[in-house]
Protein backbone atom coordinates (compact mmCIF):
# COMPACT_ATOMS: atom_id res chain seq x y z
CA UNK A 1 0.00 0.00 0.00
CA UNK A 2 1.08 3.42 -0.87
CA UNK A 3 0.74 4.73 2.72
CA UNK A 4 2.32 2.48 4.33
CA UNK A 5 5.46 2.63 1.81
CA UNK A 6 5.62 6.67 1.82
CA UNK A 7 4.81 7.23 6.11
CA UNK A 8 6.38 6.42 9.16
CA UNK A 9 4.63 5.64 12.49
CA UNK A 10 4.38 9.30 13.48
CA UNK A 11 2.46 9.56 10.31
CA UNK A 12 5.55 11.56 8.56
CA UNK A 13 6.56 11.07 5.23
CA UNK A 14 9.86 9.04 5.98
CA UNK A 15 11.78 11.05 2.80
CA UNK A 16 10.99 13.98 4.31
CA UNK A 17 11.78 13.15 7.43
CA UNK A 18 15.11 11.49 6.65
CA UNK A 19 15.73 15.42 4.54
CA UNK A 20 15.49 17.22 7.83
CA UNK A 21 17.33 14.54 9.63
CA UNK A 22 20.27 14.85 7.19
CA UNK A 23 19.62 18.61 7.30
CA UNK A 24 19.97 18.87 11.43
CA UNK A 25 23.11 17.09 11.04
CA UNK A 26 24.24 19.46 8.27
CA UNK A 27 23.88 22.57 10.29
CA UNK A 28 26.32 21.18 12.29
CA UNK A 29 28.93 20.55 9.43
CA UNK A 30 28.58 24.16 8.62
CA UNK A 31 28.45 25.53 12.77
CA UNK A 32 32.06 23.89 12.88
CA UNK A 33 33.11 25.59 9.64
CA UNK A 34 31.67 29.02 10.61
CA UNK A 35 33.34 28.61 14.40
CA UNK A 36 36.87 27.54 12.67
CA UNK A 37 36.44 30.33 10.39
CA UNK A 38 35.54 33.12 13.49
CA UNK A 39 38.38 31.45 15.24
CA UNK A 40 40.90 31.58 13.08
CA UNK A 41 40.03 35.03 11.90
CA UNK A 42 43.19 36.91 12.95
CA UNK A 43 45.40 34.57 11.81
CA UNK A 44 46.23 36.06 8.75
CA UNK A 45 50.73 35.03 8.79
CA UNK A 46 50.91 38.57 7.03
CA UNK A 47 48.40 37.59 4.30
CA UNK A 48 45.23 39.46 3.23
CA UNK A 49 42.48 39.66 5.72
CA UNK A 50 38.95 40.55 5.47
CA UNK A 51 39.75 43.75 3.76
CA UNK A 52 40.34 42.01 0.69
CA UNK A 53 36.08 41.09 0.62
CA UNK A 54 34.10 43.34 -2.05
CA UNK A 55 30.93 43.21 -0.17
CA UNK A 56 29.31 45.28 -3.32
CA UNK A 57 29.92 41.79 -5.35
CA UNK A 58 29.00 39.73 -2.46
CA UNK A 59 25.55 41.18 -1.57
CA UNK A 60 24.35 40.92 -5.48
CA UNK A 61 25.30 37.36 -5.27
CA UNK A 62 23.74 36.71 -1.79
CA UNK A 63 20.49 38.61 -2.92
CA UNK A 64 20.08 36.20 -5.98
CA UNK A 65 20.60 33.23 -4.13
CA UNK A 66 17.66 34.37 -1.55
CA UNK A 67 15.71 35.31 -4.69
CA UNK A 68 16.24 31.44 -5.58
CA UNK A 69 14.56 30.03 -3.16
CA UNK A 70 11.55 32.18 -4.14
CA UNK A 71 11.51 30.43 -7.36
CA UNK A 72 12.03 26.89 -5.44
CA UNK A 73 9.21 27.52 -3.60
CA UNK A 74 6.90 28.59 -6.25
CA UNK A 75 8.52 25.41 -8.35
CA UNK A 76 6.59 23.79 -5.37
CA UNK A 77 3.69 25.43 -5.48
CA UNK A 78 3.32 24.68 -9.10
CA UNK A 79 3.94 20.91 -8.63
CA UNK A 80 0.83 20.39 -5.51
CA UNK A 81 -1.11 22.05 -8.51
CA UNK A 82 0.14 19.79 -11.03
CA UNK A 83 1.07 22.54 -13.37
CA UNK A 84 4.57 20.65 -14.45
CA UNK A 85 4.81 23.41 -17.09
CA UNK A 86 5.33 26.33 -14.71
CA UNK A 87 7.29 23.89 -12.48
CA UNK A 88 9.45 22.93 -15.16
CA UNK A 89 9.97 26.94 -15.94
CA UNK A 90 10.15 27.60 -11.68
CA UNK A 91 13.02 25.28 -11.82
CA UNK A 92 14.78 26.18 -14.77
CA UNK A 93 14.72 29.70 -13.24
CA UNK A 94 16.52 28.50 -9.98
CA UNK A 95 19.09 26.07 -11.54
CA UNK A 96 19.85 29.96 -13.63
CA UNK A 97 20.44 31.81 -10.50
CA UNK A 98 21.98 28.58 -8.65
CA UNK A 99 24.31 29.16 -11.40
CA UNK A 100 25.01 32.88 -11.18
CA UNK A 101 25.48 32.42 -7.62
CA UNK A 102 27.95 29.82 -8.23
CA UNK A 103 29.76 31.93 -11.14
CA UNK A 104 29.78 34.42 -8.87
CA UNK A 105 31.81 32.89 -6.68
CA UNK A 106 34.55 31.39 -8.82
CA UNK A 107 34.89 34.87 -9.68
CA UNK A 108 35.70 36.05 -6.31
CA UNK A 109 38.27 32.72 -5.47
CA UNK A 110 39.94 33.91 -8.71
CA UNK A 111 40.45 37.56 -7.36
CA UNK A 112 41.58 36.42 -4.27
CA UNK A 113 43.84 33.93 -4.88
CA UNK A 114 45.19 36.97 -7.68
CA UNK A 115 45.31 39.23 -4.93
CA UNK A 116 47.77 36.92 -2.56
CA UNK A 117 45.02 35.09 -1.11
CA UNK A 118 45.05 30.93 -1.67
CA UNK A 119 44.38 28.18 0.42
CA UNK A 120 47.25 28.38 1.82
CA UNK A 121 48.25 31.63 2.94
CA UNK A 122 47.26 31.42 6.59
CA UNK A 123 44.66 29.54 8.82
CA UNK A 124 41.95 32.56 7.60
CA UNK A 125 42.26 31.94 4.27
CA UNK A 126 42.27 27.89 4.48
CA UNK A 127 38.95 28.67 6.95
CA UNK A 128 37.64 31.21 4.58
CA UNK A 129 38.26 28.74 0.86
CA UNK A 130 36.44 25.39 3.02
CA UNK A 131 33.71 27.25 4.48
CA UNK A 132 32.61 28.74 1.58
CA UNK A 133 33.51 26.22 -1.03
CA UNK A 134 31.64 24.21 1.09
CA UNK A 135 28.89 25.72 0.52
CA UNK A 136 29.32 26.81 -2.74
CA UNK A 137 30.09 22.07 -3.06
CA UNK A 138 26.27 22.00 -1.92
CA UNK A 139 24.98 24.59 -4.05
CA UNK A 140 26.63 22.70 -7.01
CA UNK A 141 24.83 19.45 -5.77
CA UNK A 142 21.81 21.71 -5.56
CA UNK A 143 21.79 22.67 -9.32
CA UNK A 144 22.53 18.46 -9.91
CA UNK A 145 19.47 17.67 -8.19
CA UNK A 146 17.18 20.18 -9.84
CA UNK A 147 18.39 19.78 -13.33
CA UNK A 148 17.48 15.35 -12.56
CA UNK A 149 14.01 16.79 -11.45
CA UNK A 150 13.64 18.74 -14.50
CA UNK A 151 14.45 15.80 -16.76
CA UNK A 152 12.75 13.45 -14.94
CA UNK A 153 9.24 15.75 -14.99
CA UNK A 154 9.86 16.44 -18.83
CA UNK A 155 10.67 11.96 -19.37
CA UNK A 156 7.40 11.75 -17.19
CA UNK A 157 9.32 9.54 -14.67
CA UNK A 158 7.91 12.61 -11.94
CA UNK A 159 4.24 12.96 -12.05
CA UNK A 160 2.13 15.45 -11.49
CA UNK A 161 0.89 13.81 -7.67
CA UNK A 162 4.59 13.26 -6.98
CA UNK A 163 5.13 16.88 -5.45
CA UNK A 164 7.24 15.49 -2.39
CA UNK A 165 10.28 14.93 -5.12
CA UNK A 166 10.13 18.30 -5.66
CA UNK A 167 8.87 19.69 -1.71
CA UNK A 168 12.41 17.62 -0.91
CA UNK A 169 14.74 18.90 -3.20
CA UNK A 170 13.38 22.09 -2.65
CA UNK A 171 14.38 21.77 1.50
CA UNK A 172 17.85 20.61 0.41
CA UNK A 173 17.80 24.08 -1.73
CA UNK A 174 16.51 26.69 0.88
CA UNK A 175 18.96 24.80 3.77
CA UNK A 176 21.64 26.15 0.89
CA UNK A 177 20.24 29.80 1.32
CA UNK A 178 19.87 29.68 5.04
CA UNK A 179 23.23 28.73 5.31
CA UNK A 180 24.24 31.64 3.05
CA UNK A 181 21.96 33.87 5.41
CA UNK A 182 24.19 32.79 8.14
CA UNK A 183 27.50 32.92 6.11
CA UNK A 184 27.01 36.61 4.17
CA UNK A 185 26.35 37.86 7.95
CA UNK A 186 28.78 36.27 10.08
CA UNK A 187 31.74 35.37 7.71
CA UNK A 188 31.66 38.54 5.54
CA UNK A 189 30.11 41.49 6.84
CA UNK A 190 30.69 41.59 10.30
CA UNK A 191 34.05 40.87 9.99
CA UNK A 192 34.70 43.66 7.01
CA UNK A 193 32.42 45.97 9.97
CA UNK A 194 34.40 45.38 12.48
CA UNK A 195 37.68 45.83 10.78
CA UNK A 196 36.19 49.01 9.37
CA UNK A 197 35.50 50.72 13.10
CA UNK B 1 2.93 -0.83 -5.30
CA UNK B 2 6.33 0.69 -4.79
CA UNK B 3 7.77 3.85 -3.16
CA UNK B 4 8.42 5.67 -6.93
CA UNK B 5 4.80 4.87 -8.49
CA UNK B 6 3.09 6.07 -4.95
CA UNK B 7 1.36 9.32 -4.90
CA UNK B 8 3.09 11.59 -2.42
CA UNK B 9 1.80 12.24 1.06
CA UNK B 10 2.21 15.36 2.36
CA UNK B 11 3.08 14.30 5.89
CA UNK B 12 1.51 17.77 7.05
CA UNK B 13 -1.08 18.32 9.03
CA UNK B 14 -3.69 19.33 6.82
CA UNK B 15 -2.63 22.82 6.76
CA UNK B 16 -3.37 24.81 3.81
CA UNK B 17 0.50 26.17 2.45
CA UNK B 18 0.36 29.90 1.42
CA UNK B 19 -0.20 31.21 -1.86
CA UNK B 20 1.86 32.43 -4.72
CA UNK B 21 0.59 35.94 -3.69
CA UNK B 22 2.05 35.48 -0.24
CA UNK B 23 5.97 33.89 -1.15
CA UNK B 24 6.04 37.04 -3.47
CA UNK B 25 5.18 39.04 -0.27
CA UNK B 26 7.98 37.49 1.91
CA UNK B 27 10.56 37.42 -0.83
CA UNK B 28 9.68 41.60 -0.92
CA UNK B 29 10.49 41.47 2.51
CA UNK B 30 13.84 39.12 2.36
CA UNK B 31 14.87 41.51 0.03
CA UNK B 32 14.37 44.79 2.22
CA UNK B 33 16.46 43.18 4.90
CA UNK B 34 19.04 42.41 2.89
CA UNK B 35 19.19 45.72 1.94
CA UNK B 36 19.08 47.10 5.32
CA UNK B 37 21.96 44.86 6.08
CA UNK B 38 24.38 46.02 3.09
CA UNK B 39 23.51 49.37 4.35
CA UNK B 40 25.40 48.25 7.22
CA UNK B 41 28.53 48.42 5.15
CA UNK B 42 28.00 51.68 3.40
CA UNK B 43 26.56 53.56 6.46
CA UNK B 44 27.71 54.04 9.73
CA UNK B 45 25.59 52.46 12.76
CA UNK B 46 27.78 53.04 15.06
CA UNK B 47 27.77 50.24 18.04
CA UNK B 48 24.17 49.27 16.82
CA UNK B 49 25.80 47.86 13.51
CA UNK B 50 26.85 44.35 14.75
CA UNK B 51 24.04 43.80 16.96
CA UNK B 52 21.86 45.02 14.01
CA UNK B 53 23.38 42.31 11.69
CA UNK B 54 22.57 39.64 13.58
CA UNK B 55 18.99 40.37 14.62
CA UNK B 56 18.49 40.89 10.70
CA UNK B 57 20.11 37.61 10.29
CA UNK B 58 17.90 35.67 12.75
CA UNK B 59 14.78 37.14 11.27
CA UNK B 60 15.94 36.35 7.72
CA UNK B 61 16.35 32.75 8.52
CA UNK B 62 12.96 32.35 10.45
CA UNK B 63 11.43 33.92 7.40
CA UNK B 64 13.17 31.73 5.22
CA UNK B 65 12.78 28.55 7.19
CA UNK B 66 9.43 29.43 8.18
CA UNK B 67 7.58 30.40 5.30
CA UNK B 68 9.53 28.94 2.07
CA UNK B 69 10.65 25.63 4.20
CA UNK B 70 7.33 25.79 5.28
CA UNK B 71 8.10 24.72 9.33
CA UNK B 72 5.24 27.34 10.24
CA UNK B 73 3.16 24.95 8.86
CA UNK B 74 4.42 21.71 8.65
CA UNK B 75 4.93 18.73 11.67
CA UNK B 76 6.61 20.71 14.81
CA UNK B 77 8.80 17.18 14.44
CA UNK B 78 10.96 18.99 11.15
CA UNK B 79 11.07 22.52 13.48
CA UNK B 80 12.58 20.06 15.85
CA UNK B 81 14.98 18.08 13.92
CA UNK B 82 16.55 21.39 12.64
CA UNK B 83 16.69 23.65 16.03
CA UNK B 84 18.37 20.52 17.46
CA UNK B 85 21.30 20.35 14.90
CA UNK B 86 20.69 24.74 15.04
CA UNK B 87 21.81 24.17 18.82
CA UNK B 88 24.19 21.14 18.79
CA UNK B 89 26.15 23.73 16.27
CA UNK B 90 26.19 27.07 18.86
CA UNK B 91 27.48 24.28 21.53
CA UNK B 92 30.11 23.41 19.07
CA UNK B 93 31.24 26.52 18.50
CA UNK B 94 30.90 27.63 22.29
CA UNK B 95 33.37 24.80 23.03
CA UNK B 96 35.80 26.00 20.59
CA UNK B 97 35.52 29.29 21.75
CA UNK B 98 36.44 28.23 25.58
CA UNK B 99 39.40 25.97 24.18
CA UNK B 100 40.66 28.48 22.32
CA UNK B 101 40.33 31.25 25.23
CA UNK B 102 41.90 28.93 27.64
CA UNK B 103 44.97 28.18 24.63
CA UNK B 104 45.27 31.86 24.81
CA UNK B 105 45.08 32.56 28.28
CA UNK B 106 48.49 33.56 30.00
CA UNK B 107 50.16 31.12 32.15
CA UNK B 108 50.22 31.82 35.94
Amino acid sequence: MATDVATTSLNLDHRKLAMWTFLGSEFLLFGALVASYLLYLDTTAGGPGVEIYDIPFTSISSFVLLMSSLTMVLAHHAHTKGDMRRMRLWILATVGQGAVFLGGQVFEFNVFVREGLTLGTSPFSSAFYVTTGFHGLHVFVGILLLSSLYVLSLTGKVKPSQHVKTEIIGLYWHFVDIVWVIIFTVVYLIPEIAALD
Amino acid sequence: MTSTDAPDQTGSTGHAHPTPKQYVNIAIVLAILTALEVSTYFLDFGVIAIPLLVVLMVVKFLYVAGWFMHLKFDSPIYSRLMYTGLAFALVLYAIMAIVTLFDHAPMI
